[in-house]
């Protein structure tokens, strides 16, 4: 039942990402990148990584899809017609694609006892039976996360703020255009007169 | 990206106002019960910060850029790394390794729960910082 759940969740996304490649209206392309991560999202929980899924969800289905969209409101929502399409472009995805899918082979199976993530004395066997000794929280992956790899964490850290000041650098927090100057008339703040217009987008 | 500050969306301002407060708090609850259940630092900084998101596209840029100025949110995206860093630091000056929380406090387990909840702190700090800014940055060049 729960590898059926899987398979049929795994074809959803397949199904989605050939829907954001052949759909033009990128506003609809940009919505099925949320489904997209809400599949995801839904598949990890089927394979218990609630802490993997619930990031997935808020992260990929939430914020990046806003961000998408605030990055689509600088271009039109229509993609343009595309010219012929590239042979070598072809040549280079299915090249990738097949190193992938040879990659993949070398795993261990998913839920695998055999895998050295299993079987390594100092990794998973150390995290689940020593943990509440030497960290103590009853979710492991906090342990894990923020104790154990607390190093790894803070690089993660490190890398989210190089973001922010990379979107500051380039977008620029401060520079305000000529409208946003002007005091506005707080639109919300006036309940009391439905008919009152204080737009200010005009 | 279309900022609907006009009267005519009543009925999205209203469930706004009421949505915002219990999306801060279950920001507040993934952040600090992430001990106990699934969540953390991260989950917690976009949950914390999509209220606000919300909040900017609905009530306007203007409106939130008042809660939360750009100023302010320079100083929290640093102020995040601070506390994870300076845990790290702190815990060097008392004798352990980098971000070895057992020196914390005198019973080891007490030092790892600090050290855990100052860690996670700043790491939704930041992460609640930088993706406010995202937004604002993407949201004022319309």
């Amino acid at each position: 039942m729960e590898t059926l759940t899987i398979v049929v969740l795994l074809m959803f996304l397949v199904v989605t990402a050939i829907g954001i490649i052949v759909l033009r209206d990128l506003l609809a392309a940009v919505i099925l990148t949320g489904l997209y991560s809400l599949v995801a999202a839904g598949a990890f929980i089927v394979m218990d990584a609630v802490d993997v899924a619930f990031t997935e969800a808020a992260v990929g289905s939430g914020i990046s899809t806003i961000l998408f969209l605030g990055a689509l409101s600088f271009t039109k929502h229509q993609q343009k017609p595309r010219g012929h399409d590239s042979w070598v472009a072809l040549f280079f995805v299915v090249v990738t694609g097949g190193l992938l899918l040879f990659g993949i082979s070398d795993m261990p199976r998913y839920g695998s006892a055999t895998s050295p993530a299993q079987t390594h004395p100092q990794i998973a066997k150390r995290f689940i039976e020593q943990s509440g000794d030497e960290v103590g929280p009853p979710n492991i992956v906090t342990s894990v996360l923020a104790s154990y790899r607390g190093y790894d964490t803070l690089g993660e850290t490190v890398v989210v703020f190089t973001a922010g000041i990379a979107v500051m650098g380039l977008l620029g927090l401060k520079r305000r255009r000529p409208e946003d100057e002007t005091p506005e008339h707080a639109s919300g703040d006036v309940p009391h007169e439905p008919g009152h217009d204080t737009d200010r987008l005009t | 990206m279309k900022i609907y500050a006009r009267q005519r969306h009543r009925v999205l301002q209203v469930i706004t106002r009421l949505l915002v407060p219990f999306v801060l708090i279950f920001g507040l609850y993934v952040q600090f019960h992430g001990d106990y259940g699934p969540g953390g630092g991260f989950q917690a900084g976009v949950i914390f910060a999509s209220a606000f998101i919300l909040y900017g596209l609905i009530f306007g840029l203007q409106r939130t850029r008042r809660v939360l100025p750009p100023s302010v949110l320079r100083w929290l995206m640093s102020l995040g790394v601070l506390i994870y860093a300076g845990t790290g630091v702190l815990t060097m000056l008392l004798g352990g390794n980098l971000l070895d929380y057992d020196v914390l406090a005198h019973d080891p387990l007490h030092g790892q729960h600090w050290g855990i909840f100052a860690v996670e702190l700043g790491v939704g700090v930041t992460v609640t910082a930088v993706m406010v800014s995202l937004f604002y940055g993407f949201a004022s060049k319309r």
